[in-house]
């Protein structure tokens, strides 16, 4: 059982979350070129060892936050909200 | 009893006398027995037949590695197959059975498996019999026989009759294990103040301390055991309780056997507890497992581990036999064979090396053992049971020659030791091989745990203790900064003598049957065999043999196993790698997974706040989800459904009809950039939305493949109420908090489910404005509120009025308002809506006549909308904003999703009037009923309003306009039915939408 570290939570067991994705995606402009979504959407790194992922706290805070999680040990090193703005607003 | 419980030793409480059935028949022990020490001192010598072979077994170990004693516990429901005797508490009424025999385990017709043996060589599901014939119908036939010949106890088919708890726990520290190691790691711990939890498998706290007559710290073994017990004031200390799984972030899986051992247990106590520990470290002290050695008949009943003999004798009181053979090569077999030689038992010991330790070679012979160095077992005599022992020594060759025979009816064996570092290869870490103490130690391990004691081949008792001492110590540290005084920890060894590792013995130019995993009558040729056939990665040798899959795991024959393919392969043991140890460390009833959530509490179940006032009228439930919905509302007893939705339809039809839709999600949408935000999200667009109207939407996924539909309601200029399909509802929530949070973290919007906030209830038909007049203050006039309008109202109910939100929409293609309301005035909004519809000659309609109503005017549900679809799949192409952009447009154009042979939405008529289909048919050219078809079916019912024949919705390639006057075939060949069926527009209902506007 992996347990995140929620800013708002404190630490939960995975099982309160859903993972959402890679979290180094950066999303194109709604009306980008079909190659950048395309790349957006369908080309995926497999890294091994460090990664940033989105969970989704859904049965917690609803929050997203961005998990640094290493592939290779499944080592939790943190988490921090993915919403910038109220990030700073909580600094 | 027999002749076999000895007088003066052991910790069984003699003054009570225990009662228990074996095979039918009734014996005695003592409290503090195991099955297992029971039938021994019934003199029970046989007490298993094994696997593949039939062969006697008997009682191998003291421990979780047993693996000649599996018995089936219990009957009934509560049968329960392959525990391990050396396991089983013995409770008043206990019953237990041998297993895998008959008519019973002394005389078992199977054991002429035993001659056929070549037969079952490592492999022989893969080969044997494969050349007969040119069928597979022989080996059938032949794998029948043996599947029923081989294998284990069965299990009850009934249903699990006890309740199992989940407890979530945490603690500062874990230890695990309750030997020296532990103890006193616990001691130190609690004496520090941390929150301590101390699990121990066995129902007695000590380890191998409690079959231990050596002085610990200038007292006896059991007086140092209970004064460690007495200082663990204020621990939580879990006896019968397994480690069974080390997981991610050192979370701990363990297994609290609760009633297992208590007659007529209080019912209302669960049968076991599955904790799931937390702790913010752990320490292992979960000691380590004598290795047997292979030789001769080594599975003959009588023959077991040596420390395991010395815990039959000082712990349970019970002599493994009269006349005993220690054999090892190491110098823990002598307190062994002094342990034996002590309780009266004539014992001979066996030490493989010509050197042993002098100092305990004159202890044994001072306590009356023959010790005979140099000296190794070749092959176990006698046929039931041990009548000898056929001994040998070493030549140059590395084989043995045999030399003579020594009388005995019990030989215990040790081949080394491995430690228990099983719940450490559960989290990744690989054990290191130590070639001078001929074992597997703890590699690198994770932060947060220590290890302590004989796991750590740390083997000497004052050294485990100091081991504990010294993880504890580092915990403290670890968690409070404090640093308590604690010897240091000590390097692993502590024999005088190095061992000899014994794996096996082998006798030029003699064949021995030589088992390495009992359980799965693996031997040391079938080893030999994978590794000829070129099986020679353990993991392959592993599943190739079986080795090591049974009900133990290999925790007395991997090692060995892993020995013998090296040298079979010519390596080191390093060199041919390891196997890894999976969860769980012991098995464990799939029911502790469950625990409570079976039956009726396996789900949680949603009823929308109309539910009982719908049941108690009567109605017919669907799941859908997890929700409860009303499948249709029988006008009399017995009415059936095809009646009764029918007869529900054409009263939406031709008066009126009303429908709980509670179960669409329903989400807030707030804030300045609302409207922005729902422009982005939706295919079309909403900032012109105006305030107290509706609007349809759908959303595409990134991929530009459709994701959902529904209705939003502009309820200010910042506040929409947006509706999701009920199969979305928590889906759609979930992606517009990540579109939010994630990737447009600029706008200014809030969004909230109130899903459960609001119930809904949809009023269609002709009639439906007269009900709604009857019953509403408000203007629901055509012009108070025209199509796509809303308005906030009150309705009159039984005792006074309620608020309500009304908004004109139709789904089932009539005249038709949803009307809201908070949650707890639902049920008084169904009443009174209820008696104005029937007033009006109309009826409450359910999911079956909702959805005849939904495939007749073609409006799409979720089984259209199946994540294959795109827009103009769904015929809903001209609803794409061609101004704005939003999600998935960009990639919703690429060339396979607009390509114009897509299937695409249509209606399907039968041609024979009558004939039927089903939803999941394939749509298919005539003359070409083959493979995927050209489209499916996703919706089919009785269409009244069409002409009342069956009528299916669904998709064919090109869409209606491409087949139009032509025939399909739907087929079903899963049903065998083909069906000629004309396609038709899927907007045949009222095309012009006259009667949804009127």
């Amino acid at each position: 059982m992996l347990r995140i570290p929620c800013p708002f939570c404190g630490p939960r067991d995975h099982s309160e979350f859903s993972y959402e994705g890679d979290a180094t995606v950066k999303y194109p402009a709604l009306d980008a070129s079909e190659d950048e979504w395309f790349e957006a959407v369908f080309l995926r790194d497999n890294p091994r060892g460090p990664h940033r992922e989105l969970w989704h706290h859904l049965y917690g805070c609803r929050a997203f936050l961005i998990v640094e999680r290493d592939t290779l040990t499944h080592e939790i090193r943190g988490a921090r909200l993915a919403h910038q703005p109220t990030a700073e607003a909580l600094k | 009893m027999s002749g076999y419980r000895l007088a003066d030793r052991g910790l069984v409480d003699r003054s009570r006398t225990i009662g228990f059935a074996w095979d039918g028949r009734t014996m005695q022990g003592f409290a503090g027995d195991t099955l297992a020490s029971a039938l021994m001192a019934n003199g029970e010598h046989v007490v298993g037949r094994s696997f593949k072979y039939h062969r006697p077994r008997g009682v191998m170990s003291a421990g979780p590695e047993e693996g000649g004693a599996l018995v089936t516990v219990g009957a009934g429901a509560r049968r329960e197959p392959n525990a391990k005797a050396t396991q089983v508490e013995i409770c008043p009424g206990l019953t237990a059975f041998g297993q895998n025999a008959w008519p019973n385990v002394r005389f078992d017709l199977g054991r002429v498996n035993d001659l056929f043996n070549r037969f079952f060589a490592a492999g022989f599901y893969y080969k044997t019999f494969m050349g007969f014939g040119r069928g597979t119908a022989e080996w059938m036939f032949f794998e029948k026989l043996i599947r029923h010949a081989a294998g284990m106890g069965s299990a009850s088919r009934e249903p699990d009759p006890d309740s199992y708890d989940i407890v979530h726990d945490f603690c500062d520290l874990l230890v695990i294990g309750s030997g020296a190691a532990g103890l006193a790691a616990a001691e130190l711990a609690v004496a520090e103040g941390l929150d301590v939890v101390l699990v121990e498998q066995d129902f007695a706290l000590g380890g191998a301390l409690l079959g231990s007559a050596e002085t610990v710290g200038g007292q006896p073994a059991r007086a140092w055991v209970e004064a460690r017990i007495a200082a663990l004031n204020g621990a939580r200390v879990l006896r019968r309780t397994t480690a069974f799984g080390l997981y991610d972030t050192n979370v701990v899986g363990l297994y609290e056997r609760v009633t297992d051992h208590v007659t007529n247990a209080d019912p209302s106590l669960p049968r076991a507890n599955l904790r799931i520990v937390r702790p913010g470290r752990i320490i292992l002290a979960t000691g380590a497992i004598e290795r047997p050695v292979a030789f001769g008949n080594n599975d003959r009943p009588g023959v077991m581990l040596s420390g395991a003999m010395t815990t039959y004798v000082n712990r349970f009181g019970v002599a493994p036999g009269h006349v005993a053979v220690i054999c090892g090569g190491s110098d823990s077999v002598y307190a062994d064979a002094i342990a034996l030689a002590g309780a009266g038992i004539r014992t001979m010991l066996l030490d493989a090396r010509e050197t042993g330790p002098a100092a305990l070679a004159a202890a044994a012979s001072a306590a009356g053992v023959e010790v005979h160095p140099g000296y190794v077992p070749v092959a176990a005599e006698g046929r039931g049971a041990v009548k000898g022992l056929q001994i040998g020594r070493f030549a140059l060759d590395g084989h043995v020659r045999a030399e003579r025979s020594l009388a005995c009816d019990c030989i215990g064996v040790s081949g080394g030791w491995s430690p228990a570092v099983h719940l450490l290869s559960h989290r990744g870490a690989r054990p290191l091989w130590n070639a001078e103490m001929a074992c597997f130690l703890p590699g690198s391990i994770h932060d947060g745990i220590g290890v302590a004691g004989s796991v750590a081949g740390v083997w000497r008792t004052g050294d485990c203790i100091a081991h504990g001492q010294a993880a504890a110590a580092e915990a403290v540290t670890a968690l409070t900064g404090r640093k308590p005084r604690a010897p240091q920890a000590p390097a692993p060894g502590g024999w005088t003598n190095p061992i000899r590792p014994l794996w096996e013995v082998t006798v030029p130019g003699r064949k021995l049957k030589s088992f390495i995993d009992p359980q799965h009558d693996v031997t040391t040729e079938d080893v030999r065999l994978a590794a000829r056939e070129g099986y020679d990665s353990p993991e392959h040798m592993k599943r190739y043999t079986t080795l090591g899959m049974a009900t133990d795991q290999g925790k007395v024959g991997n090692v060995i196993g892993l020995a013998l393919l090296a040298q079979a392969l010519d390596q080191t043991v390093p060199e041919t790698g390891i196997t890894t140890f999976r969860p769980p460390y012991t098995p464990i009833p799939i029911g502790a997974f469950a625990g409570r959530a079976r039956g009726a509490h396996w789900q949680a179940v949603r009823q929308t706040p109309m539910h009982k006032v719908q049941a108690d009228a009567g109605a017919v439930w669907l799941d859908a989800g997890l929700w409860k919905r009303a499948w249709y509302h029988p006008a009399f007893p017995g009415e059936t459904l095809g009646d009764a939705y029918v007869r529900e339809a054409a009263a939406v039809r031709r008066t009126v009809g009303m429908v709980d839709v509670t179960t669409l999600g329903k989400i807030q949408v707030q804030g300045p950039d609302a409207a922005e935000f729902l422009n982005r999200v939706y295919v079309n667009g909403f900032s012109k939305l105006p305030v107290m109207k509706c609007r349809y939407g759908v959303m595409l996924r990134d991929d530009g493949i459709v994701f959902d539909d529904g209705v939003t309601w502009r309820l200010g200029e910042n506040e929409f109420m947006t509706t999701t399909t009920t199969a979305h509802a928590a889906t759609a929530m979930a992606l517009l908090e990540n579109l939010l949070q994630t990737r447009w973290p600029e706008l200014r919007v809030h969004v909230a489910s109130v899903s459960d906030q609001w119930g809904g209830v949809a009023v269609a038909g002709p009639l439906a404005r007269k009900v709604l007049e009857a019953v509403i203050q408000g203007d629901v006039s055509n012009e108070g509120l025209p199509f796509m309008g809303i308005i906030h109202a009150r309705l009159r109910v039984a005792d006074g009025e309620i608020p309500v939100m009304v908004a004109r929409l139709s789904f089932s293609g009539e005249l038709a308002f949803e009307v809201y309301a908070r949650s707890g005035h639902c049920t008084a909004m169904w009443k009174a809506l209820r008696a104005q519809v029937e007033a009006h000659g109309g009826c409450a309609y359910g999911m079956e006549a909702l959805g005849a109503l939904r495939i007749e005017k073609g409006h799409l549900t979720a089984a259209e909308l199946d994540g294959r679809v795109t827009l103009e799949d769904a015929g809903l192409g001209a609803m794409a904003s061609k101004v704005k952009p939003y999600l998935g447009m960009v990639l919703s154009r690429r060339p396979e999703l607009t390509r114009p042979d897509r299937p695409k939405l249509a209606h399907f008529h039968p041609v024979t009037e009558g004939e039927k289909f089903r939803i999941g048919a394939v749509v298919c050219e005539e003359g070409n009923v083959k493979g995927h078809g050209i489209g499916w079916i996703t919706g089919v019912t009785v269409a009244p309003a069409l002409g009342g024949g069956w009528l299916g919705i669904g998709f064919v390639r090109g869409g209606y306009k491409e087949w139009q006057g032509r025939q399909v075939v739907i087929a079903d060949p899963v049903r065998g039915s083909q069906v000629l069926a004309r396609v038709a527009s899927p907007h045949q209902y009222d095309p012009a939408g006259e009667r949804m506007h009127g």
